[in-house]
C-alpha cells in the first residue's frame, strides 16, 4: 500500500478504512472526520484509535473520576495533582515525593515475565518523567486459585518479571500483595507502584512551550513491539511477504532503562528540558500529542528520523509502537548540544525528530510528505466521553440478603486446626517465597518491607526523614458493597501506614474492573469512585492520581471489583518507628478497636466457599482517631509493637507477630471461634510495656481497648489451645514452597 | 543413538537485549564486521536409537512447552544421526 498522506486523504475522501478493526465505533470515526474536515490518513487513524482507546482516554471512567476534583481536599502538601504523569506531594525539608500505581494486567496474562517486567519499567518512567529519582517499587498482585494449573504458569513468571526488572534497576521492592481468587484465573492483576523523590524545584511537566524548541527522542530504538492491534494497517503494507503478524508483547531491557534513568537525571539536574514525557502506552502518538497540547499546540515531527530497530516498520506502526525505554523531551536550541553530549556520555541513542512551532497543529511528515495534520488536543484530551448506563447488578440484593455463618470451631482441637489452616491458606501464608526473589534492601534505605504493614524508606540520611507506603484492596467487601469497600480499603491502607507511626498524607489508586459495557460493572465502578472520593475527602487525604483498568474478565465473568488503594505517609524519624512485632517477653498485648461477629467477606467465610452477606460500614471518623492514636503512641513511645488486623483477622495478625521474632504469646479471648476469625475493620494489636498501660489507656480516649494477654514463651496460646511456634511456622511457611517451589 | 537438536531464537521482531549487547561489544574489541547480532539457544537431546514419529511429536510438544516460549520465540527441531 502506498503512503497515505493528507493530500491523498483530501483527494480520495471515500476510501474505506479499517476503523472498526482498530477498535473505533462508527460514531467515533465520524467525529474524527468532523474534527479534521476530511477522512483521516491511515497514520492519523492509527493515532486517534490508540489515543481514544479506553486505556488512554479514560472514556468510560472520566465522568466518574471528575469527583476526585470536585471533592478535592485542600491540601498544601499537594504540589502536582491529577492529570500529570504522577502526583507530587510535599513531605517537608524541601523534599517532594511522587508515587503512582499502574496496571499491566493483560500483557502479564499473555507473557507473564515480560508483561510484569515492562509494567515495572512503565511506572518507573512515569515517576522519572516528573523529575524524580525512582527509589522503590511495590507490586499488588492477584491470581487465580493457588492450586490451578494456569496460576502455576502465570505466578512464577510474574514474580520473576517483577524481580528481574526491578532488581536490575537497583530499586528496592518494599511490599505489595499476593491474593488468590478464582475470578482472576483468566485475568490476573499485575499492578505496580513506584515511589520517587526529588527537591521541590525539580518538578518537570509534560509540555512543549516555546516555538523553535526542539523535540528530542532518546533511549531505545523503536521496534514493532506491542502493535498487534495495528496489524490491520500493517498487513496492507506488507502483503503476504513481510512479517505479517506484529507481536502484542513488548520485551524490556532493564539495563537500558537504568542508563536512561541516570542520563535523564543528569539532564534534569542541568535544567536542559522545557518539557518531558515518557513513551508508554500509545508510544509516540501519545508523547507527541500530549507534549504539543501541553504547550501552545504547534509541533512538527519528521517521523522518518526516528531510529528504528526494524527498518520495515511503516509510519503507522512507528506511531503506535510501544517499544520500551524511550523518552521524549522538548529542549531549547541553545541547550541541545549539552543534551546530546550527556546522551553520548551515557551511550543513549538520541535524535532530534522535530520542533515546536507557533501554530496550533501537530504536523508529522514521512520523508517530506505530510501524513498527520491534527489539532493535538483532539487526539490527547478531547476523546469521546461516555456516560455508560449503570445499574445495581442483581447479585447485590441476593448476596446482601444471605446470612453468613461458617462453622465456628469450638473445642481446643478445632481451634488449633483452624489457626493452622488460616496460617497456611495461600491468601494468608508467608510470602517470603515471593519477596525473596526481590531485592528489598538495595540502596540501603529500606526501613520496612514485607511482612511489615507498610514499606518504609529513609529519604534523608542525616535527619532520617522517611516515607511509608501501603497498598490495599479488599475485593470481597467491594463485591458486597463497592462504596463501602473503597472506603474500607482506604482506611486499611492508611492504618497500615499509621501502625508504624507514620502520618498518612496522600492517596493513589489502581481501579481494576470488568467490562464498562456491562451496566453492573459500571455501577460497581461508579460506587467505588464515589466511595473513594467521599472517603478521601472525609479523611483529608488528596487523591494524587491513579489508573483505571477495565475489561478484566474472562468471557462474561468479570473479576471481583478490585480497587487497589495506595496511601503514602511521612515519618519524621524512621529510627523511631513502631515495629510490627515484639522482640521480648513480658509485654502486655491489647486490641485497639471493637469487634463484632460479622463474618461476611472474611477469609474464614471464603475458605468455606461463602461469599455473601453485608460488608462492614466504614467509620472513618473512628479510623482517623485510631490513626492519631497510633501516630501519637509512637511519638510518645507508648507502643513496643503495633500490627494491623485485616484479612484473616486476629489469628493472622497474632500469627505474624509471634513468628516475626520467635517470641510466643499467651492470650485469652471471649468466644475464640468468632473473635479469632472475624475481620471487623479499624482494629490493631499493640504490645506495651506493663509500665505504659496507664499512658495507653489515657491516650486511647474513646477507642475501645481490650486486654489480650502477654508476650513470651515458645508457643501461641489462645485460651486452652496451645500451638508451638515451630508447628505454626511450618504451617505458615510451607505453602508457597509446596505450590510453586 | 541419535541427537535431537532444538534451536530456539527470539522472533525477529522481538527485542533481543543480549544480542544487542554482543553487537555493541564486538566493535569495542576491534571486530567491525557485524551489522547486527541475535542470540539464541540450542538444546542437544540424546535418545536411544532413531526417533519414532511419536517421539518426534513429543519433542515438538516439549519444545513448545518448556524449551521455547512460543509467545516470543520460534524453534526448529532437527535430528543429528
Amino acid at each position: 500500500m502506498a503512503l497515505d498522506t493528507v493530500a491523498i486523504a483530501r483527494q480520495n475522501p471515500d476510501t474505506s478504512q479499517p476503523f472498526a478493526e482498530l477498535g473505533l465505533k462508527p460514531d467515533e470515526y465520524a467525529r474524527i472526520k468532523e474534527i479534521l474536515g476530511r477522512r483521516p490518513t491511515s497514520s492519523e487513524l492509527a493515532m486517534y484509535s490508540v489515543m481514544w482507546s479506553e486505556h488512554c482516554s479514560y472514556k468510560s471512567s472520566k465522568v466518574h473520576l471528575k469527583q476526585f476534583g470536585d471533592k478535592a481536599v485542600k491540601s498544601d502538601a499537594l504540589l502536582v495533582g491529577i492529570g500529570e504523569n504522577a502526583g507530587v506531594v510535599d513531605i517537608g525539608q524541601g523534599y517532594a515525593i511522587t508515587f503512582k500505581i499502574e496496571s499491566h494486567n493483560h500483557p502479564s496474562f499473555i507473557e507473564p515475565y515480560q508483561g510484569a517486567a515492562t509494567g515495572i519499567g512503565g511506572i518507573v518512567r512515569d515517576i522519572l518523567t516528573m523529575g524524580a529519582r525512582p527509589i522503590a517499587v511495590m507490586d499488588p498482585l492477584r491470581f487465580g486459585p493457588a492450586d490451578a494449573a494456569d496460576t502455576r504458569r502465570v505466578l512464577p513468571g510474574v514474580i520473576a518479571g517483577v524481580g528481574g526488572y526491578g532488581n536490575c534497576l537497583g530499586l528496592a521492592n518494599i511490599g505489595g500483595e499476593v491474593v488468590f481468587d478464582e475470578t482472576y484465573l483468566g485475568n490476573p492483576l499485575v499492578n505496580a507502584l513506584c515511589v520517587g523523590v526529588m527537591k521541590h524545584s525539580d518538578i518537570k511537566l509534560a509540555k512543549a512551550a516555546g516555538a523553535g524548541n526542539l523535540v528530542v527522542l532518546y533511549g531505545a530504538k523503536t521496534g514493532g513491539d506491542g502493535i498487534g492491534g495495528v496489524s490491520v494497517l500493517a498487513s496492507e503494507t506488507f502483503e503476504s511477504t513481510g512479517p505479517a503478524k506484529r507481536p502484542a508483547v513488548q520485551v524490556g531491557d532493564p539495563f537500558v532503562e537504568k542508563v536512561l534513568i541516570e542520563c535523564s537525571l543528569e539532564i534534569f539536574a542541568e535544567d536542559l528540558v522545557v518539557g518531558i514525557q515518557d513513551l508508554g502506552g500509545a508510544g509516540l502518538s501519545c508523547a507527541t500529542s500530549e507534549l504539543a497540547s501541553g504547550g501552545s499546540g504547534g509541533m512538527k515531527v519528521a517521523l522518518d528520523q526516528v531510529p528504528l530497530r526494524d527498518a520495515t516498520l511503516s509510519p503507522e506502526e512507528i506511531l503506535m509502537s510501544e517499544s520500551q525505554e524511550r523518552m521524549c523531551a522538548v529542549v531549547e536550541p541553545g541547550k541541545i548540544d549539552r543534551f546530546l553530549e550527556i546522551c553520548k556520555k551515557w551511550d543513549v541513542t538520541v535524535t532530534v525528530i522535530g520542533e515546536v512551532t507557533d501554530g496550533d497543529h501537530l504536523e508529522i511528515t514521512w520523508h517530506g510528505e505530510l501524513i498527520v495534520d491534527v489539532p493535538p488536543r483532539t487526539v490527547a484530551h478531547d476523546g469521546p466521553v461516555y456516560s455508560r448506563p449503570l445499574a445495581e447488578p442483581a447479585y447485590i440484593a441476593r448476596v446482601n440478603a444471605e446470612v453468613i455463618s461458617p462453622p465456628i470451631p469450638k473445642t481446643p482441637i478445632e481451634i488449633k486446626a483452624a489457626i493452622l489452616q488460616m496460617a497456611a491458606t495461600p491468601n494468608l501464608a508467608d510470602k517470603s517465597w515471593v519477596t525473596n526473589q526481590y531485592d528489598r534492601y538495595v540502596q540501603g534505605n529500606t526501613v520496612q518491607s514485607q511482612p511489615d504493614d507498610s514499606g518504609m524508606i529513609r529519604i534523608d540520611e542525616k535527619t532520617h526523614l522517611g516515607v511509608a507506603v501501603a497498598t490495599d484492596a479488599n475485593a470481597n467487601w467491594s463485591y458486597l458493597n463497592p462504596y463501602e469497600g473503597a472506603k474500607l480499603a482506604l482506611a486499611e491502607a492508611s492504618r497500615n501506614i499509621a501502625t508504624a507511626g507514620a502520618k498518612p498524607l496522600a492517596v493513589t489508586n489502581c481501579l481494576n474492573f470488568g467490562s464498562p459495557e456491562d451496566p453492573g460493572v459500571m455501577w460497581q465502578f461508579a460506587e467505588t469512585v464515589r466511595g473513594l472520593a467521599d472517603g478521601s475527602l472525609e479523611m483529608g487525604l488528596p487523591v494524587t492520581g491513579g489508573n483505571v483498568s477495565f475489561y478484566n474478565q474472562t468471557g462474561d465473568v468479570a473479576i471481583l471489583p478490585t480497587p487497589v488503594i495506595g496511601v503514602l505517609g511521612v515519618i519524621d524519624d524512621v529510627r523511631m518507628r513502631t515495629p510490627m512485632s515484639f522482640d521480648r517477653a513480658g509485654l502486655d498485648l491489647y486490641l485497639l478497636g471493637s469487634s463484632d461477629s460479622n463474618m461476611s467477606g472474611s477469609e474464614w467465610a471464603y475458605l468455606h466457599k461463602m461469599r455473601g452477606g453485608q460488608a462492614p460500614k466504614a467509620d472513618l471518623q473512628r479510623e482517623m482517631r485510631l490513626i492519631d492514636l497510633l501516630v501519637k503512641g509512637r511519638t510518645e513511645k507508648i507502643f513496643s509493637a503495633a500490627h494491623d488486623l485485616s484479612q484473616g483477622g486476629l489469628t493472622a495478625t497474632i500469627t505474624e507477630m509471634v513468628l516475626r521474632h520467635h517470641i510466643g504469646a499467651i492470650i485469652t479471648v471471649d468466644d475464640p471461634g468468632v473473635t479469632l476469625f472475624v475481620e471487623t475493620p479499624g482494629r490493631v494489636v499493640v504490645a506495651v510495656e506493663p509500665g505504659k498501660v496507664g499512658a495507653l489507656k489515657k491516650a486511647a480516649g474513646d477507642i475501645p481497648l481490650t486486654y489480650l494477654g502477654v508476650t513470651g514463651g515458645d508457643a501461641l496460646v489462645v485460651n486452652e489451645t496451645s500451638i508451638s511456634l515451630d508447628e505454626l511456622r511450618t504451617a505458615h511457611t510451607a505453602t508457597f514452597e509446596k505450590l510453586f517451589g | 543413538m541419535a541427537i535431537i537438536v532444538v534451536e530456539v531464537m527470539l522472533k525477529p521482531e522481538i527485542l533481543d537485549p543480549q544480542g544487542v549487547a554482543v553487537g555493541a561489544a564486538l566493535p569495542r574489541l576491534g571486530f567491525t564486521f557485524a551489522k547486527s547480532v541475535r542470540q539464541g539457544k540450542r538444546f542437544e537431546i540424546e535418545i536411544d536409537g532413531q526417533p519414532t514419529p511419536q517421539q518426534m511429536a513429543e519433542i515438538e510438544k516439549a519444545a513448545a512447552t518448556l524449551l521455547a516460549n512460543p509467545v516470543i520465540e520460534t524453534y526448529v527441531v532437527t535430528v543429528q544421526a
